[in-house]
């Protein structure tokens, strides 16, 4: 394995990470918050191991999967561990597990939180900890890809192994035009939103991080109340964003390249709305009988695309709703929003490929000569692909078995247990019972948060980059 | 520029990886997954599974937006249907392969019909640039230009040379020779000479004429022309044909050994003036046996590597000729490049580095109305070409009666596919493409070589 070149890439990835924090360090200057220099002391640590690093010219330029696989799993954790410093520095985390695990749900866009009283945060914290999750959105990898030329050809091997989905594609030939392509669209969305919860009269600061929540489909909310104090409209601005960047950016594309006859097309999006209507009506009618039809209508929109896009946000406690409702939700936790988005959970292209398995298997059984190949976007499915989506749900269903086994050794009530690891695996936020969204993961031991930790990771770089790193195979000569 | 390569087999890859390093975008199309991924994998550029002659597909590959399409698949007439679809869907330049002989004598009725930018035929190319290698003494340097079809031969002149104070408009008369003197390099100065310029030994100076002259020309001025007569091929490939048809046309003895009786056959057939021999050549007194040692020059140009290298090898041992190799997989080129196996001869090199000529050319000329551009000696001379249209002041007047300005030659006129190397009483015509040598930089119209 290439070293060298890994520890390059390393190194800008800290340099990156020192310069995003500037802007909490902005933010505490703002509100004459004393704690901001923490940020200082990271960022002097950022720069200290991290232009060294990157100044240093890597021995080769060889760059495989292996090392995109192992550059992406290390450069997550070292991302966590340096941005857990400051709530540690500062004592506003005093614990540094609980640290960790803050700042891992923050880059992962999970949005679980340890915290009981997230107002007692400082704001520069509260804004570090939302804005971590529109850098771990998008991804911090391909951030650099946009920016520099880390490595030249091989770096659809970075790509593939930080991209959410099954196969992952660029726009456009070039990887550094097709990365920029991607944070345009994204940072253009973002603004967007900003914009239109500004103009309900929402407080910059709250419309900024929960813009980034959104955005990333992260859910760190900065008050105990979660969304709930928010207008009407403010809801349903959040959730229509929600939705939106849940969507495979290939279709933003697109309909910027006014092709929107193919972008409405794309067959995942398809089943994402449909799938997304359907649970909204279900819901709807389930609850409607308690809170009359349109405020029910409201908060199952709400919910639906919070869940389903690995959000997080909640507008009331869904504690409270019927068991039907709730079973829909979870489910919708683990069906996830599109490839090629935000959000995280199994994917929904990777959900409609495994049906389609299903109908290819029926056929072969009852027609031992059948031949049926599987397609997506009216697309040939490589066997290749269908194999590893095949491996990829049996992994994850492995490793949710080994998480609950864990996490049970803690003896909370079996729906806490099981919607801890799916809502961790999952990137979502929030489960049911304790952890419920007014609830917290404050209470689960230090062991318990490390499981919840390595599936967070697992969850948002799709498994896979993280097992390569605990493989012997990829360390030995 | 946006390029659409259709075909990824080692010529398609080796010019997306070129394409790609020079800074264009590049989107590779071709039918098998597994050869669009391994492409993907190591270069930045975008691929696309599916047939290149399939619109829908072209279009998915942007041929709306793309310049330049080049279609280098193993099939001629996937290649021209690509060409044809992507000539009417966007309105880009066109490159294919098309390597059938017999699509070969056509092709210059195909190129104009399809809007085809450029064909290229590997085998042909090669043979072209294998027959010049072999006519020529080593002292001579040759660049091409015209997309290939002009030579200029660059050369140092030697002490006492009857070159040494000539004066240019003289070599005609004094030499009885037609070479057309372009450029002439005297110490750190780089001038294009008139008539009345005149020559001085140690000049490097580089000419254009046909071979004929050209040789003759070297002979009176003291060159060596040590010029081989005896020639073997091994394996009788369509490379084999083309050069041999060069070889023969020139004078030259040419033996071939084939292994298959019947492509010997059909060689006799379309090679009368060669000598076949039906053996297997890697026996080891066949080579002794039909004469390697009295060879000057030896070509091993079977379909198997690994054949050509040992027998070039054995060539090598066993004659003073000048011993080709023909190598297509270019995977242990480290290795190879330490035996002593002569020139290496790779026509998948050869197609691409012409298409990548020709692609610079294209692109050096871009909102002129220059055809192409090329750069000669070190980038300090240019030669261009232009179309003769109508509104062109100087149709149908001899050269000589024309004032041209200072350090502008008109150095070739291609007609019709013929081409002419003009003296002063050579014309030019509507549709002619002529090509000027110059130091002056920014011609933009046939005109502006006039003085006002």
């Amino acid at each position: 394995m290439n070293k060298s070149i890994i520890l390059h890439v390393l190194g800008w990835i800290l340099n990156f990470e020192a310069a995003f924090m500037v802007l909490p360090i902005i933010v505490a200057l703002i509100y004459g918050e004393k704690s901001g220099y923490a940020f200082l002391i990271t960022i002097g640590i950022c720069l200290l191991i991290g232009l060294p690093l990157a100044l240093f010219k890597p021995k080769s330029r060889i760059f495989y999967a292996k090392e995109g696989f192992v550059s992406v799993a290390l450069g997550w954790i070292m991302l966590s561990f340096i941005g857990a410093l400051p709530f540690y520095i500062s004592g506003q985390i005093p614990h540094f597990v609980d640290a960790m695990f803050e700042i891992i749900s923050g880059f992962t866009t999970t949005g679980s939180s340890i915290l009981s009283d997230v107002e007692a945060l400082d704001y520069c914290m509260l804004f570090w900890r939302s804005f971590t999750h529109w850098i771990g959105g998008m991804g911090v990898l391909v951030f650099i890809l946009a920016i520099l030329p880390l490595a030249r050809g091989e770096s659809m091997h970075i790509m593939r192994a930080e991209s959410p989905g099954p196969s992952v594609e660029k726009f456009v030939p070039r990887m550094r035009t097709s990365a920029s392509l991607l944070y345009g669209i994204y940072i253009g969305m973002t603004i967007l939103q900003i914009l239109l919860l500004l103009a309900g009269r929402m407080p910059l600061f709250d419309a900024l991080t929960l813009t980034f929540g959104s955005a990333g489909t992260g859910g760190f909310t900065i008050k105990n109340t979660n969304i709930m104090s928010y207008s009407p409209y403010l809801q349903n601005v959040i959730t229509i964003f929600m939705f939106l960047f849940g969507v495979n950016f290939n279709f933003y594309y697109l309909v910027l390249l006014r092709k929107a006859k193919d972008a409405f097309k794309m067959e995942e999006v398809k089943w994402y709305f449909i799938i997304v209507v359907i649970a909204i009506v279900l819901i709807s009618f389930n609850t409607g009988q308690v809170k009359g039809f349109f405020g029910a209508i409201h908060h199952s929109a709400f919910q639906v695309s919070s869940i389903i896009t690995t959000t997080g946000y909640a507008t009331l406690d869904f504690n409270y709703w019927p068991t039907f409702s709730k079973t829909i939700l979870m489910l919708l936790m683990f069906i996830g929003a599109c490839a090629g988005s935000t959000g995280g959970g199994i994917k929904v292209s990777r959900i409609v490929v495994l049906f389609k398995t299903i109908g290819k298997e029926m056929a072969y059984l009852v027609h031992r000569r059948s031949v049926k190949v599987i397609k997506l976007n009216n697309k040939k499915q490589e066997n290749e692909t269908v194999r590893s989506i095949n491996v990829f749900f049996v992994t994850y269903m492995i490793i949710f078995g080994a998480s609950l086994l864990i996490i049970s050794l803690d003896n909370f009530d079996f729906t806490t247990t099981f919607t801890a690891v799916a809502t961790t695996l999952n990137n979502v936020g929030p489960g049911l019972e304790i952890i419920g969204p007014m609830g917290n993961f404050g209470g689960f031991s230090d062991l318990s948060k490390l499981v919840m930790m390595f599936n967070m990771l697992a969850g948002r770089l799709e498994i896979f980059p993280i097992l390569v790193l605990f493989s012997p195979s990829t360390w030995k000569r | 520029m946006n390029i659409i390569i259709v075909g990824c087999g080692k010529v398609g890859v080796t010019l997306a990886e070129q394409l790609d390093q020079e800074g264009h975008n590049i989107i590779v199309v071709d039918n098998k997954s597994s050869a669009i991924d391994s492409v993907t994998n190591f270069m930045d550029v975008m691929g696309i599974v599916g047939s290149g002659a399939s619109y829908h597909v072209l279009l998915e590959a942007g041929i709306e937006n793309a310049d330049l399409l080049i279609a280098v698949t193993g099939s001629d007439e996937l290649n021209l249907l690509c060409c044809l679809i992507a000539r009417k869907a966007g309105s880009c330049h066109t490159i294919a392969r098309v390597r059938n002989p017999q699509y070969n004598d056509e092709i210059e009725f195909i190129k104009e019909e399809m809007g085809l930018s450029m064909t290229i035929n590997p085998e042909l190319e090669t043979a072209v640039d294998m027959a010049a290698l072999i006519k020529l003494p080593s002292a001579i340097d040759i660049d091409t230009f015209a997309k290939g079809k002009v030579e200029l031969l660059k050369f140092q002149v030697p002490e006492n040379s009857v070159l040494n104070n000539i004066k240019v408009m003289d070599l005609s008369s004094k030499l009885h020779s037609k070479v057309l003197v372009c450029i002439v390099e005297r110490e750190d100065q780089i001038f294009i000479p008139s008539g009345s310029s005149l020559l001085y030994a140690n000049d490097i100076i580089s000419i254009v004429a046909s071979h004929k002259n050209a040789i003759d020309f070297f002979q009176k001025v003291g060159i060596l022309v040590n010029s081989i007569k005896n020639v073997m091929l091994i394996g009788g490939g369509t490379l084999t044909v083309y050069l041999a048809k060069i070889l023969a046309d020139s004078g030259i003895k040419v033996s071939i050994i084939e292994q298959n009786t019947e492509r010997c056959e059909e060689l006799s057939d379309l090679l009368p003036n060669a000598m076949i021999f039906n053996a297997n050549a890697t026996e080891k007194n066949v080579l002794q046996e039909e004469g390697v040692e009295d060879a000057e020059a030896f070509a091993s140009l079977t379909n198997y590597d690994e054949e050509n290298i040992l027998l070039s090898l054995y060539a090598k041992k066993r004659s003073k000729a000048k011993v080709f190799t023909k190598i297509t997989r270019m995977t242990y080129d480290d290795i190879v490049g330490e035996l002593p196996l002569g020139i290496i001869i790779n026509p998948k090199l050869v197609t691409a580095d012409r298409i990548l000529q020709h692609i610079r050319a294209m692109e050096n000329s871009k909102g002129s109305n220059v055809e192409t551009l090329y750069k000669l000696v070190d980038n300090k001379v240019e030669a261009l070409e232009f179309y003769a249209r109508s509104n062109a002041k100087l149709l149908g007047v001899p050269l000589e009666k024309l004032q041209i300005k200072p350090d502008i030659l008109v150095s070739c006129i291609n007609r019709k596919g013929r081409i002419i190397i003009p003296n002063g009483q050579d014309h030019i015509q509507v549709g002619d493409t002529v090509i000027i040598v110059t130091t002056i930089r920014g011609l933009n119209d046939l005109n502006d070589i006039l003085q006002q």
